[in-house]
């Protein structure tokens, strides 16, 4: 059984029909790429897949599990992580409230134990090696590389099984980007699926296993990495290749 | 803190622990103990017992629905019908009690209770539609006012309240007036609320940024109608507390009062587009507005001047905020 099952998925939009029925399946331990051109409809898949849209029709799978049922917070806490290509941070709050959002650790009488979010806040941020002046800042006065790596460590604090990453190193300057390739390959060493989102298509053919395109709302191909060359990848997109 | 500079000048780390650890700005306190010094030495009136309990008394019905005001404001939201149905709330409490003659828990149930069906009315509309809060609770704002005129008979005042009701705005257990007592322990626990509980960290959460809020998992609709609901209970309090105070339900009570409440709230350190807010910090604004009133009172100012003042402050305090945070930014 595979970790993540996407069967026959629909999405529209009042008269747009965004998801034409996509069928996908995703293993631990593996980076699969996901592309296509502007609007082929990869953000609104992974959004039927964390809970934010619910799918017209089609079902998805997570461990066996069906999950057109949940909310957000429950795929979350079964494992399913997105890192948002806006980062989805509340800039003026600190790093930790940020790490921790929506899943806020309490003790007694329900107080929240910002102690304990703001050493675990640390401790992740520290095995991410990134240098943060100080975590109690909020996060809006962080440069961009600084902000990226507060949303990876909230999507990796809670153990994730399948961590989806849209556009992370759009922002990024050569040297983050790097850190964040890398990072990767660790996810996958520790046998996290990771979905990678990303138009720069030297990013995904130096990381991948996998390139699946996505073209007008459907799964246009299926590629191994290792036995693709980057033309055959833009013919897909563009949907030359035959 | 470890990672942070070895030995901050003393300042900042008080700054640190009020604004960390009280969720109180330390530069509202501040403030507020200079206004009362420079009234202290002004009027020989100012500094006495009686004129301190007057000055909470005033302050309690404004300081309530700054409570409210803080929570909405905190989520990006806005209550403009607080004022409204504070009045209603009253009329129908005075109206269960007095014109059809129930006992006296009937005008508590009936006060807050109205006061929380209006915020939920908001918050069903806010949710369920695509209505901006501001359209929505302006028209709660009409609605909850013509209804108070509507209930009370000839559109006039309801006097004549049962003694344990009047009691919550006269009385004066161990000294403290009853409203004043009331005001403290409902800061206490919003301020709990919103600042050490998950219920606050959402809220704060919501408002700063809603698309991430949801994508944590936060449920950001059902949060709304609790906010909205929980800002017409605590309209709902206020209202009884003034009606307690004044022994009537009155349908022109509160007028205006749901923007003290909101400029209360701001000079406090609450910002308007949410994110960033303190219950405390909204009751020192509130206390600022007494302060500042009864000061000038004492000193036989004209009321219109304190209205110019209350603007200045107003104006001010969002002045330093932004030089502060511009600070903060290059620091």
């Amino acid at each position: 059984m595979s970790l993540l099952e996407v069967k026959s998925v629909t999405k529209s939009f009042g008269a747009i029909s965004v998801l034409n029925g996509v069928d996908l399946t995703i293993e631990p331990g593996t980076v699969t790429a996901l592309v296509g051109d502007n609007g082929a409809g990869k953000s609104t898949l992974m959004k039927c897949i964390t809970g934010i849209y619910a799918a017209d029709s089609g079902d998805i799978f997570f461990n066996s599990q069906p999950m057109n049922q949940l909310a957000p917070g429950a795929r979350r806490a079964l494992g399913i992580e997105m890192i948002y290509q806006d980062l989805a941070l509340a800039k003026q709050q600190d790093v930790a409230e940020n790490i921790f959002m929506g899943r806020e650790p309490t003790k007694l009488f329900g107080f929240v134990d910002k102690a304990k979010m703001d050493e675990e806040a640390l401790r992740m941020i520290k095995r991410l090696g990134a240098r943060i002046p100080s975590i109690h800042r909020p996060v809006g006065l962080f440069s961009g590389g600084q902000q990226q790596t507060i949303a990876i460590a909230r999507a990796l604090t809670f153990n994730p099984k399948l961590v989806i990453m849209d556009e992370p190193t759009a922002a990024l300057a050569v040297r983050e980007v790097e850190s964040v390739l890398n990072l990767m390959r660790q996810m996958r060493e520790d046998g996290i699926a990771v979905i990678l989102i990303s138009h720069r298509l030297n990013d995904v053919m130096e990381v991948t296993d996998r390139i699946v395109v996505l073209r007008q709302g459907r799964i246009a191909a299926d590629l191994v990495t290792a036995q693709t060359k980057m033309r055959d990848v833009v013919e897909y997109i563009v949907g030359v290749h035959n | 803190m470890s990672n942070d500079v070895s030995s901050p000048p003393l300042w900042q780390r008080l700054q640190f622990f009020f604004d960390k650890k009280l969720h109180l700005r330390l530069e509202s306190i501040i403030v507020l103990f200079a206004l009362c010094l420079a009234l202290a030495i002004l009027s020989p009136y100012f500094l006495s017992v009686s004129n301190f309990l007057n000055t909470l008394l005033a302050t309690s019905t404004i300081g309530v629905l700054a409570i409210a005001a803080t929570l909405i404001l905190c989520s990006a939201g806005l209550d403009l019908s607080i004022g409204s149905v504070m009045a209603l709330s009253g009329i129908v409490g005075a109206y269960l009690c007095v014109v059809l003659g129930l006992p006296w828990p009937f005008a508590l149930v009936g006060t807050l209770g109205t006061g929380a069906l209006a915020g939920y009315v908001n918050g069903q509309i806010i949710t369920r539609t695509s209505i901006p809060a501001f359209i929505v609770t302006l028209g709660m704002l009409g609605i909850a006012r013509g209804l108070s005129f509507i209930i009370a008979p000839n559109g006039g005042a309801i006097y004549g309240l049962p003694a344990p009701i009047v009691y919550l705005g006269q009385g004066r257990p161990l000294g403290i007036p009853t409203p004043v007592i009331i005001l403290a322990l409902t800061a206490l626990i919003a301020h709990y609320a919103l600042a050490y509980s998950k219920f606050g960290r959402h809220t704060l959460a919501m408002g700063d940024n809603e698309n991430a809020a949801r994508a944590t998992g936060i449920a950001v609709e059902k949060l709304r109608r609790i906010l909205y609901t929980l800002s017409g209970l605590l309209a709902g309090l206020a209202g009884l507390i003034f009606m307690a105070r004044v022994n009537s339900g009155d349908p022109v009570a509160g007028i205006n009062y749901e923007l003290a409440a909101i400029t209360a709230a701001i000079i406090g350190g609450t910002s308007l587009f949410g994110g960033k807010g303190s219950i405390l910090g909204s009751i020192i604004g509130a206390l600022i507005m007494g302060v500042l009133q009864n000061g000038l009172n004492l000193l036989g100012v004209q009321s219109y001047y304190q209205q110019v003042a209350i603007g200045v402050v107003l104006i001010f305090a969002v002045w330093i905020d932004q030089l502060q945070s511009a600070k903060e930014k290059k620091a």
